[in-house]
Order: structure tokens, then sequence, then C-alpha cells
């Protein structure tokens, strides 16, 4: 995966990465260190000044580069309640059904995909009971059949997004 | 599969202050304490527990895919034997261009797969020539497969895990 065109999401042009800001994201996708001074550890590690990488840290955010930086929370492990659910919607009822889902707090996620189950979405909600409820009121708002499909098994993916 | 663990109130303010972002400031876990009202090395003891059991997956960057021009996102979805599902899984999981991987219940008759993963690439090409790789990797235990491209993102607010 070396030398990926880059795009500006804003302005769908290409984005320079130079070679700090690959280590950087290389470096960064996990393990970050619970320390007093944790950036300026990781900066003497890539050979940075500490104020160089927050600055760097800061520009690749603005630019869409990452989308996140900290800590990556498991839902189920706070005791809430996390599945992905798909419909079968008719192009013409795409837009109302759509527009009932999206105004649903719960639903984290939604993407619209090129299939007959064609809407595809998150649901991450403050307790698991309330899944069920959810999908219910999500049917009868609707009018149409939620598949509920919440994983049964993760597989441990390792980060190797290497620039 | 993961029991909820016991996090406390003072936990579930540090998750609200950090469930955006770590602060980029020279000495972040500080200013979270501060926005939480204990001190810096109670926020990091509670953060390396909270790490140790799991509840906090990782600390660390999320690159974002399509700014990195990785442009072509397909959800490929396996209707794998039931008795090797999780070894396939764990094959699949481990490939390079794949970032999640599960297991996942059948609707049948109308949806028959069972094991999701999503795969990356430059573009739509590239997602069927990866796809092409899973097929031969999962071999006489996979029955078919399809790849969900998504055409739209309809909402994406990130999950909000405590309110």
């Amino acid at each position: 995966m070396n030398r990926a065109p880059l795009i500006d999401r804003a302005h769908g042009r290409a984005i320079e990465l130079d070679g700090p800001d690959r280590a950087i994201i290389n470096a960064l996708q996990g393990g970050f260190p619970i320390s007093d001074h944790p950036y300026a550890d990781i900066a003497g590690e890539l050979g940075l000044q500490e104020d160089e990488l927050i600055e760097r840290l800061h520009v690749l955010l603005d630019k869409g580069v990452l989308s996140r930086f900290g800590p990556m929370y498991h839902a189920e492990r706070l005791g809430g309640g996390l599945t992905l659910a798909a419909m079968k919607l008719p192009e013409d009822e795409f837009e109302r059904v759509n527009a009932i889902v999206n105004a649903f707090p719960e639903v984290a996620h939604n993407y619209a995909r090129d299939h007959v189950f064609n809407m595809w979405f998150v649901l991450a909600t403050e307790t698991p009971e309330r899944i069920a409820t959810a999908l219910d009121e999500i049917e009868t708002a609707t009018g149409y059949k939620v598949y509920n499909m919440p994983k049964s098994h993760e597989f441990y993916i390792g980060l190797r997004l290497e620039l | 599969m993961s029991e909820p663990s016991t996090i406390d109130e003072i936990d579930r303010a540090i998750i609200r202050a950090t469930q955006d972002g770590l602060p980029l400031v020279s000495a972040p876990y500080a200013a979270v304490g501060e926005a939480v009202g204990i001190s810096a090395d109670e926020v990091k003891e509670r953060m390396t527990r909270m790490l140790e059991s799991g509840v906090i997956r990782r600390i660390g960057a999320v690159p974002n895919h399509y700014a990195l021009g990785f442009r072509g996102n397909g959800m490929t979805v396996w209707d794998v034997d039931d008795e090797h599902a999780l070894d396939l899984g764990r094959i699949v999981g481990e490939l390079d261009f794949v970032s999640h991987a599960y297991l996942r219940p059948r609707h049948l008759p109308g949806w028959p797969y069972n094991l999701f993963a999503m795969a990356h690439g430059r573009d739509r090409g590239e997602v069927e020539a990866k796809a092409a790789t899973i097929r031969t990797l999962l071999g006489p235990h996979c029955r078919g497969g399809e790849i969900l491209f998504s055409t739209r993102i309809l909402k994406k607010t990130g999950l909000r895990l405590v309110a």
C-alpha cells in the first residue's frame, strides 16, 4: 500500500504528505502512550520536536487525513448496544425512509449501497435492550422490514495502513 | 462474548471528555483531568485500567481511507460453512487490505451471507481484484459472495457512546 495518491476531502485535490506525516500516521495507529508528555515521547522516537508533532496532527485532522485521534472505546464493554442493520427499499421510497431512519439519534452511520439491500446503518444504543425496541420503532415508522445483523464474532484486525 | 465492565461515573466523565479526541496539548491527560475535576495521575490510572480491560480498544489515530486515496471501499460478504467460519474469518481478517471482519447471522432466503469483510482499494477495480483474492482463500467452504459498494454516506455522526 505504498504511496497512495492522496485526496483532499474538501477540494478533491491531491494532498501532499511528506515523510514526517507518513511516519506520524504509521506510528500512531495504536499504542499512544499514557504518560505526562506523550507527544514529546513519540516526537522523540520520530526525530521531531513535540510542538511540530502537535501542529502536524492538527493539520492532518483539519484536512481530514485523520478522521480522529484519541482513545477508541469499545461500545459493548461500556454496557451499550451495537448492531448493523439493513433494509430493502424501493427507489422511490428511499429518501422518505432515509429521513425517518436518520432522525433516530441512535443511528450513528448510514450508507446507501448498490444492492437489493440498499440501506445499511449502524445502531448504537445506551443499553443492549434498546436495540430491539429501536429496530421495532424504525419498522413501524417506515413500514419496511429491518434486517438485524449483530456481529456474532469479531476478528482481530491489525492496523497496517502503511503509507 | 463481552461483558459490561465496571466503569463508574468518573470513568464516564473521562469518556465524555475524550470521545471526540485527545487534547492536542503537551500534557493531554492533565487537560482531561482539569475538564473532569481530577488529577492527571488519576486520569492516567483510569485510562490504563480501561485499556487493560478492553473498554478502550487502543489509543491512536484513525486514518480516513477515503482521504488517503483509497476511494473504493467495498463490503464483501460471503456464505461460508458454519463449521469453518471462525477459521476462515481469521484468515480473511489477516489480509492487509481488510479493515474489519465479522461473522453475522444469515437471513434466509434473501440474505445467505455470514462472513463480512470490509475491503479497501484505490478504485472499484482494485476492490474487485481483492475480493477475488478473498474468494480464492475461502476455497471450497464458500458457496458464494458479493461486493456491496457504498454509493452515498447518508449519515455519519460518529458513535456517541456516553451521553
